[in-house]
């Protein structure tokens, strides 16, 4: 491969920002200034910095966070880095919502515009900031706090906080120092929010520096530190801006205003206990210790009965462990409710080495929130689950791919995988019982595709984030073509009580064909917005009941955007997967969100076919294309009722018989189902 | 003729196709078995020296038992499995697959697409006048070849063929998401700027015309392409000793472009800059 790399030149930050993650270049072939005599007398690169392709997206992470956008230096000199061809990697920052390959305001605003924050918050924002403030606001899919409508995060590009600088790699020997350490956090500002930075352990399964003497407090409870003064960075020169998130929910235009101007004032973050309504209750499996446990705490959560699902896993060995998953009856929450057991017998059983496992904690469905509150809420839950999960399907390292609009969650995991490593309880020895396994961080850049399994190997591969066909399915050829079981958040931290109480009493909870709890995200028009915990089998009514039902409730839209509307006359609908699919809808990740009849439909439906047109990836024509007509149609019969609106009606079913039918993943087979289910159970545009 | 390289003797696999018992090698696909029984599936995105991204749709094909349909262009024939390719339902996302395609892209220069249009009664018109398309100039920056980004179905071909499964250049790559993706080089900058190389293999599996030599989209452009007067003759370069098969496309004497016959086994329709467009020596009468 003789890759060209063009004329442009990193700047000084964009430089500092690269090496920061993959440690200064060795020699010219990789982007070094200088050519040294040696790099006159072989080449160096190809096929040993090729394999570090994965590390492009947290490349193109580390260069807009840095100065807010990837320039044509930057990103020419990452490729020259990796080995990988320019041209592919416009490809993928361009794939990608929250990179920008045009100059940009180091600060952006992302304002959620999604079902039930709405729109009216980005105007005003824009409207309050002088043009000059070096801000942006840009519209964002659903952000995932619905429970605290309308929502927002500000991000400013900056030098990462001196005290999260990783150690300098041996400049004998950058490859060794492995993947490194993207520190873009911020200083110990009073907020919770946006303390985040990632971690990553590298390929090794070697111990990195603990950071619990920065992290150990930065608890829910934890007391507010007195703001730092920015600039002290070693890197940056004085004055310089740190890196910061500040996430805000429910926002309001001045606080909004405010925080885009000053990030690191923006006022903390409730805790996730917050978003949970029953917190502290009684029986609860998966969210029983969520306002209880220190989420900061590895000891806490052990007090709490933290790691004595893995210690029974090590007891009876992996193949009893997918027995007792099996037993279960575990059905995957993500939405697609694949029997778990069998996904990780047919992982554990594969010839070919290495098998990986994949947390998808890619959370984007407009409407879904539980697997951030699991995550901020419970953070040692989710390691241990994956640790279990990994050991049961014979995987040494597990990905965690996290959505980048999650910068709570990022640090709540980041310091629990690096507390756990600490303690022994990940790396080369797990709990003294001679099974290695480390976890690794990969954050998303806001891409709902990314969520689709496969699209979000190809995201972890430094390929843009497009759906593979399957077969081959991913438990033969998943991430890096290898064996690989992938299992979303909620389904995970189901394995522990599982463990813990046993396939028979977990299986006993629910239904017969859906066992165990569910998690529930409610939203919209009820009292008590948040994640329920329930066992299978209750009803939407209760559900309802329990989060404050509006008497004027006109439909409820269960499992998203991808899901479908039933109406107020339906509460009796089982929350079960065979409840739900023969009441002719979809349970979904679980999402329940509330609509009363103040809420215009056709806004909604708008909103809903505007979110496939932008997040479809383009790949396939039925939903490049059939994603646009569809929004075209809808826009054209936005006010239009009856005979008036019934040849657009016939052209969407057309169209979306089409995309369910021919396209190649789950976005553009489900991207009609919302907009159907309300023209025929809602009777909209009747 | 071109030597046919046999390889190893492979398994056959037996299912059924529209009712009918067929037998294909193993590792074929859904769509060979199809050509082999002489059954006419359309195909857009499939190309025969390449791999298929099964991006275009068009060729799906109902298997039993099934929820979505399947790309018969990749799908592999299973034993025992049932295929049906000419149903209501293939029919239908056909139709509306090659409407969608139709109503957006230019697809006046893609061979077979008018008879496909007209065979499964697709309307493109019924998007409505304001249905969105692309509507891009056609960008001109080089002398060798044009980018004619109205007729880009986004199939992928080019993006392969300059990658990883012939040019190993990776000057192409698809950039943005949705509707808006493209196909671009680095920085979505001119060629002149990129890592192409301008050996045409992307204009050679290019099932559009969406890239096309200079020399074509100029005549075309004055007038004065007519498929039907032209001739091809199939020869050998004289670049160099690989000995790479060269088709001259000649129009009033003239030769107007240069393709490579795909059944070589030795350059499976790909060439350098040489052989694809240093013609002009040839033709140069002074």
């Amino acid at each position: 491969m003789d890759l060209h790399f063009g004329d442009s030149k990193p700047t000084d930050e964009e430089r500092a920002a690269v090496d920061a993650l993959l440690g200064p270049p060795g020699t010219a072939w990789e982007g070094a200034d200088d050519r040294s005599d040696t790099d006159l007398r072989w080449a160096r690169g190809g096929r040993a910095a090729r394999e570090r392709r994965d590390e492009l997206l947290p490349g193109l992470h580390a260069l807009n966070d840095r100065v807010g956008w990837v320039s044509e230096g930057g990103l020419d000199y990452l490729c020259r880095r990796l080995m990988v061809p320019p041209a592919e990697a416009y490809g993928v920052a361009t794939f990608y919502s929250m990179f920008s390959v045009r100059p940009r305001p180091a600060t952006v605003v992302r304002v959620c515009t999604d079902l039930v924050c709405g729109a009216s918050l980005c105007g005003e924002v824009e409207a309050r900031l002088d043009p000059a403030s070096g801000v942006a606001v840009e519209a964002s899919p659903c952000l995932g706090l619905c429970e605290r409508a309308p929502a927002a995060l500000v991000v400013r590009a900056g030098v990462p906080a001196a005290h999260f600088s990783p150690t300098p790699p041996l400049p004998e020997n950058p490859l060794a120092q492995g993947p490194g350490v993207t520190a873009n956090r911020l200083d110990g500002s009073s907020s919770n929010a946006g303390r985040a930075e990632t971690l990553s352990p590298g390929r090794g399964l070697s111990a990195r520096p603990a950071f619990e003497d920065e992290l150990g407090e930065a608890g829910d409870q934890r007391p507010p530190r007195p703001p730092r003064q920015s600039g002290f960075s070693g890197r940056g020169g004085v004055g310089e801006k740190t890196y910061v998130t500040a996430t805000l929910a429910p926002a309001a235009p001045e606080t909004l205003t405010q925080a885009a101007l000053a990030p690191e004032t923006a006022p903390a973050e409730p805790p996730a206990a917050l978003s949970v309504t029953q917190a502290g209750q009684e029986g609860l499996l998966l969210l029983n210790r969520i306002g209880k446990v220190d989420p900061t705490s590895l000891d806490d959560y052990r007090a709490h009965g933290g790691y004595a699902a893995l210690r029974t896993a090590f007891a009876i060995g992996p193949a009893e462990v997918i027995r007792e998953v099996t037993d279960a009856g575990l059905l995957g929450r993500g939405g697609a409710a694949f029997p778990t057991g069998r996904k990780w017998q047919a992982t554990a059983s594969q010839p070919d080495h290495p098998h990986y496992l994949v947390c998808n904690a890619d959370e984007s469905e407009p409407g879904t929130f539980k697997d951030r509150v699991i995550m901020e809420g419970d953070p040692y839950s989710l390691i241990e689950s994956m640790t279990i999960a990994g050991y049961a399907t014979g995987a040494h390292l597990g990905y965690l791919y996290l959505r980048g609009e999650y910068p709570r969650a990022l640090e709540r995991l980041t310091h629990a995988i690096a507390e756990a490593r600490a303690r022994g309880l990940l790396g080369d020895d797990v709990l003294g019982q001679g099974y290695a396994f480390d976890i690794e961080i990969r954050r998303g850049a806001g891409a709902y595709i990314c969520g689709e399994e496969t699209a979000l190997f190809n995201s972890i591969e430094g390929y843009r984030g497009e759906p593979r066909s399957k077969p081959p399915f991913p438990v033969e050829k998943g991430l890096f073509g290898k064996p690989t079981a992938e299992n979303n958040v909620e389904t995970l931290v189901n394995v522990l009580p599982i463990l813990t109480m046993g396939a028979q009493a977990y299986a006993a909870i629910g239904t017969e064909k859906s066992t165990g709890p569910k998690l529930f995200c409610v939203s919209g028009s009820v009292e008590r917005p948040g994640i329920y915990e329930l066992p299978f089998g209750a009803t939407l009514g209760e559900l309802l009941a329990l989060a404050g039902i509006p008497d004027n409730l006109r439909a409820v839209l269960l499992g998203g955007a991808a899901g479908g509307f039933v109406r107020p006359d339906e509460l009796d609908i089982p929350l079960t997967f065979e409840g739900t699919r023969d009441a002719g809808t979809t349970l979904g990740s679980g999402v329940v969100l509330a609509l009363d009849d103040t809420v215009p439909l056709p806004r909604i439906l708008l909103r809903i076919a505007e979110f496939f047109r932008d997040e479809s990836c383009g790949q396939c024509v039925p939903c490049r294309v059939g994603t646009v007509r569809q929004e075209e149609a809808l826009h054209r019969i936005v006010e239009r009722t009856g005979a008036d609106a019934a040849g657009d009606i016939a052209l969407l079913r057309e169209v979306g018989r089409t995309m369910r039918d021919a396209s190649i993943c789950g976005l553009g087979q489900t991207a009609w189902n919302a907009v159907e289910s309300a023209i025929d159970r809602l009777g909209a545009y009747k | 003729m071109t030597a046919v390289p046999l390889g190893i003797p492979r398994r056959l696999v037996e299912f059924t196709l529209d009712g009918q018992n067929a037998r294909v090698p193993e590792g074929s696909t859904i769509l060979d078995a199809c050509r082999a029984a002489g059954k006419d599936v359309p195909t857009l995105c499939e190309g025969d020296t390449l791999t298929p991204k099964n991006a275009c749709r068009v060729c799906v094909v109902e298997v039993e038992g099934a929820r979505t349909l399947a790309p018969a262009c990749s799908r592999r024939a299973e034993p025992g499995m049932t295929v049906l390719t000419d149903t209501e339902r293939t029919r239908h996302s056909r139709k509306v697959v090659l409407e969608l395609l139709a109503s957006s892209v230019d697809l006046s220069t893609t061979p077979k697409v008018a008879g496909w249009l007209k065979e499964y009664e697709a309307k493109p018109d019924r998007f409505g006048p304001d249905a969105a398309r692309l509507n891009e100039e056609p960008r001109v920056d080089n002398d060798l070849y044009v980018r004619d980004y109205d007729k880009c179905i986004l199939c992928y071909k080019c993006v392969d063929a300059c990658g990883d499964q012939w040019q190993n250049t990776f000057a192409i790559s698809v950039v943005g998401r949705g509707f808006d993706a493209r196909i671009a080089v680095e920085h979505d900058g001119p060629l002149t700027d990129s890592a192409c190389v301008y050996c045409g293999n992307c204009i050679e599996v290019c099932p559009t015309g969406a890239l096309s030599f200079k020399s074509e989209f100029d005549m075309r452009a004055a007038g004065t392409w007519d498929e039907e007067r032209q001739t091809e003759t199939t020869t050998v370069c004289a670049y160099c000793g690989v000995g790479c098969n060269l088709t001259l496309h000649v129009q009033d004497n003239d030769i107007v472009k240069v393709t490579s016959p795909h059944d070589n086994p030795v350059t499976h329709g790909n060439l350098c800059i040489k052989g694809r467009f240093g013609y002009q020596h040839v033709q140069n009468r002074d």
